[in-house]
């Protein structure tokens, strides 16, 4: 081969690497600018944020918006917004206190009793947004004001606690070990801890990232779509599956797997799943790409929006009941302003404010990257002034680049 | 011979990868109406694109002179103040804002900010007067027909000092009479002097007011001839497509078969107005493999008649029965009419029929998901299959079925509605202008695909503003006019004229 023509392939294959990251810049760029955050708040915090105690304390502190983002994508995918999912959360708690603390009712009866009524407050919502066509945003904008009334007023203004030690598991609590060999890794590893549960969930993740990416690209080659170049897929599901298992061995060595990690990662995926691949998923994305279109195919769309908010109600109830467990009491202004860091996670995230477009998984990246930049920030020192104003600034960045993408593609 | 006010010489543009534009070049004389016809995607509007300087000078080779001078357009502000100004098919009209607030937007009479209310209504007045419009100047836009608001359009760019005006599809939203008044503007402004530019995919009409035709193809200027030579239709045609379209209806065997579907005492409460039944007493039925026309002008209620029909789309009040095969069926929402084995393919493909940033399998499996998924769960490999199985059928043109709608032409994005609709496989398809906006090679294919429905015993409903496609098209046409059926007949015994006499007596 002549040294011309070998020349000439490399460039073919650079700009087709160039193409294809332009495409993709947003993607890639989530995960950079999160892996960037991270390295950067380890370095300035000498290595404290990785810590496995403060791993540990970062997940516990953003699993209520983590779950919560996961309803609002949904809502926002179809195309609305909800700004009262701060409120409600908080109204949940105070419920759960309430029901707990003053009444001693059982636990199981009152998450029971505190699900049934986010769905319901979901609904009384929904309706007015999916039946009477009233814009979301007027509709939450007074469920806001309601609830946060209603908190106040259950709480008598209040602060109730603290829970029993049994509600509390629920989000400072860790799964137990149910495996053995503990003893044998610390004596390996000369470490205090180490919890083999966690470390082999890390594992079994990590294989399933790399497995479910394998088995996506070799599929995509054989519907001939796959324009990934293979060093991009190789690095993108080698930095996941290395991050699982690095933090998941964090968390090993130090109490193991968080019971909220676990309800976070199960809801993740089972609502990645619903989104991407089912059929009410797909609807979902319909109704917000064209809502007119989508009903002239045969979907009902009112009730799929009104069903939206139910979910974005009862994920509200979850993330009350965990944000109560967690501060071990409940109080009037828990879960104030919190919707704006629900709505700022998910068009981090990539979401589209006028429907159709969003994912999941972006969501909840969207909420690490806000997560971490919260607990960098405070533990440098940095005073709330500069950590709204940095916060305020990225989103800002994330949409504008969406953007100009868009512009550009 | 009168100097060219404009000549394009050897434009050439080219996006990555593509050549949208091959050395065409494009001669205007001073005072003529001068018509560019060619197919969806032959580079018409990429060539306007230039001229106005919405890709400005640098991004293109080739010169563009203008006025006899070279021009070198930056933007488009740079090219109206040079009076050269299009009016696009999508009109750029404020809706809530009034006829005069509308015609000097961004070029209001004003001193120091302060609006001249009475200067700008009497320039309104005189204005309309012009382009023969009787409206108040305070009358809001969005009180005004699309054919008025073409009208108000026009007076917008006189209000500017227009030189060059440009008009993309101008009637291709438009009614046959506003059309006609339309086109007699057009050859009123000539006379004053206007030199003008119509792209329409009419060929009678460019046959009627164009003093000189220049057809595009692939990007590539074919042929560029004088009224004096004989403008034809069939020329025209010819030179669009690459080759002679003798018959411009595929022939098809007629077998028509049983009574497929019937609607009996349909009427329709308008939806904003409850004491206006905006359909009344509609009776009609189409039979197996039978293509059945409704013709009438612009709200005369055919869309209304057939989204009312379809689930209940459209008005309020609804009273009557849709029978199939004899029986009644419930129709009363999308999902049931479906299930009783309608489909309607909408005429507004881009706002009602697709989801234009989705991509081509997931348009065409969007009505029946059910197809390809196992229960609640969705089979990639299946939809893909289906996608690709339209694709090749109703050769859809694209690099891939998980290109982005938005990226197709018209001719394709209609393809991908009527897979859509195909795809849930019914035996009536009401068709709602299933040709407005597509070139001739792609309303070939889309009759031929009407063809075949009919003839594996499907019945087709072709509501059309295009009188000759349903001549050349149905078995049986049914006109329609303010709100009701009034008139009924075999294609054989139809004719243009005998149509428009049932509209007009009525």
């Amino acid at each position: 081969m002549s040294l011309a023509e070998n020349s000439s392939r490399n460039a073919g294959a650079t700009g087709r690497i160039g193409s294809y990251l332009a495409a993709h810049l947003r993607e890639y760029g989530l995960l950079f600018a999160l892996i960037a955050i991270m390295g950067f708040f380890q370095i300035v915090t000498g290595g404290t944020l990785l810590r496995p105690i403060n791993l540990t304390n970062l997940l516990l502190q953003n699993s209520y918006i983590i779950i919560m983002a996961l309803g609002m994508l949904v809502v926002i995918v179809a195309g609305h917004i909800d700004l009262s999912v701060g409120s409600v959360m908080g109204f949940i708690g105070a419920l759960a206190a309430v029901m707990i603390v003053n009444h001693e009712l059982p636990i199981g009866v009152t998450m029971l009793t505190c699900v049934a009524v986010g769905a319901v407050i979901g609904g009384a919502q929904g309706y007015w947004i999916a039946y009477w066509k009233i814009p979301s945003f007027i509709v939450t904008l007074a469920g806001m004001l309601v609830f946060r009334g209603l908190s106040l007023w259950l709480l008598e203004g209040q602060s109730v606690g603290p829970f029993p030690r049994e509600f509390q598991v629920i989000a400072t609590g860790f799964v137990p070990d149910i495996l053995p060999g503990g003893e044998a890794f610390k004596a390996l590893l000369g470490v205090r801890n180490f919890n083999v549960l966690a470390f082999a969930t890390g594992l079994v993740a990590a294989s399933w990232v790399v497995w479910s990416g394998l088995r996506q690209r070799a599929q995509n080659r054989a519907y001939g779509i796959e324009d990934e170049p293979r060093a991009f897929f190789m690095a993108r599901i080698a930095v996941i599956a290395i991050a699982l298992v690095f933090i998941l061995y964090k968390l090993a060595t130090f109490r193991g797997l968080p019971n909220v990690l676990l309800t976070m990662g199960v809801l993740t995926i089972i609502y990645a799943f619903i989104t991407e691949r089912t059929v009410l998923g797909r609807r979902i994305y319909a109704l917000g790409g064209n809502e007119k279109a989508a009903k002239l195919s045969g979907i009902k769309t009112e009730r799929l929006t009104f069903l939206a908010f139910v979910n974005m109600g009862i994920l509200a109830a979850v993330a009350g009941l965990v944000f109560a467990a967690r501060l071990n009491t409940a109080t009037p202004k828990a879960g104030f302003a919190l919707e704006l860091d629900v709505i700022a996670a998910v068009f981090i995230g990539g979401a589209s404010m006028s429907g159709g477009v969003g994912k999941i998984v972006g969501a909840v990246v969207g909420a690490f990257l806000m997560g971490v930049l919260n607990n960098g920030m405070s533990i440098m020192g940095i005073g709330i002034d500069y950590q709204q104003m940095i916060k305020g600034l990225v989103l800002l960045a994330a949409v504008i680049f969406d953007v100009y993408n868009k512009k550009k593609g | 011979m009168q100097d060219a006010l404009l000549d394009m010489r050897s434009i050439t543009k080219t996006f990555p990868g593509v050549k949208a534009l091959d050395d065409v070049s494009l001669k205007v004389r001073t005072g003529e109406i001068h018509a560019i016809c060619g197919e969806n995607g032959a580079g018409k509007s990429t060539l306007m694109k230039v001229l106005s300087g919405v890709y400005p000078a640098g991004s293109y080779d080739g010169e563009i002179h203008y006025d006899g001078a070279l021009a070198q357009f930056r933007d488009i502000s740079d090219s109206e103040a040079r009076g050269i100004i299009i009016i696009h098919q999508e009109l750029a009209l404020v809706p809530l804002l009034s006829i005069a607030e509308n015609l000097f937007l961004g070029n209001e009479n004003a001193r120091g900010g302060v609006i001249d209310w009475r200067e700008t209504n009497r320039r309104t007045e005189s204005l309309l007067r012009k382009v023969g419009l009787r409206d108040a100047p305070t009358t809001l836009v969005e009180k005004l027909g699309v054919g008025k608001q073409q009208l108000v359009e026009i007076a917008k760019a006189l209000a500017k000092d227009v030189r060059l005006l440009i008009l993309d599809e101008p009637t291709a939203a438009l009614s046959e009479s506003d059309s006609q008044a339309l086109l007699d503007l057009m050859l009123e402004l000539k006379t004053q002097g206007m030199t003008q530019i119509i792209i329409s995919h009419k060929l009678n009409e460019v046959r009627r007011i164009a003093d000189t035709v220049t057809v595009i193809r692939d990007g590539q200027s074919v042929s560029s001839f004088a009224a004096s030579d004989g403008i034809t239709e069939d020329r025209i045609v010819r030179d669009m497509v690459g080759r002679s379209m003798e018959n411009r209806y595929p022939p098809r065997t007629r077998r028509i078969g049983d009574l497929l579907m019937r609607v009996r005492d349909w009427s329709v409460t308008h939806p904003d107005h409850a004491d206006r039944k905006a359909i009344r007493d509609v009776e009609f039925d189409v039979r197996a493999g039978e293509v059945v026309g409704i013709a009438g002008l612009m709200g005369s209620g055919r869309t209304e008649l057939a989204m009312s029909i379809f689930g209940r789309s459209w008005g309020r009040n609804i009273t009557g029965t849709v029978e199939m095969h004899g029986k009644p069926v419930d129709v009363s929402d999308v999902g049931r009419a479906i299930r009783a084995g309608l489909a309607y393919v909408t005429e507004d493909r881009k706002s009602l029929g697709l989801i234009l940033d989705d991509t081509i399998t997931r348009n065409i499996t969007l009505a029946n998901l059910a197809e390809v998924a196992r229960g609640p769960v969705l089979n990639d490999r299946a939809e893909t299959q289906v996608a690709e199985r339209y694709r090749k059928d109703l050769s859809i043109r694209t690099p891939g079925v998980f290109q982005k709608v938005v990226n197709l032409s018209g001719g394709n994005q209609q393809k991908v509605v009527l897979s859509k609709w195909l795809f849930v496989g019914p035996e009536v398809l009401i068709l709602d202008e299933p040709t407005r906006g597509i070139d001739v090679g792609a309303k070939y294919e889309i009759y031929g695909l009407i063809n075949d429905l009919a003839a594996a015993g499907k019945g087709v409903v072709m509501i059309s503003s295009e009188m000759p496609e349903l001549l050349g098209m149905c078995d049986r046409i049914y006109v329609m006019n303010e709100g009701t059926l009034v008139g009924e007949m075999p294609t054989s015994e139809a004719s243009q004229e005998r149509i428009m006499s049932l509209i007009v007596n009525e």
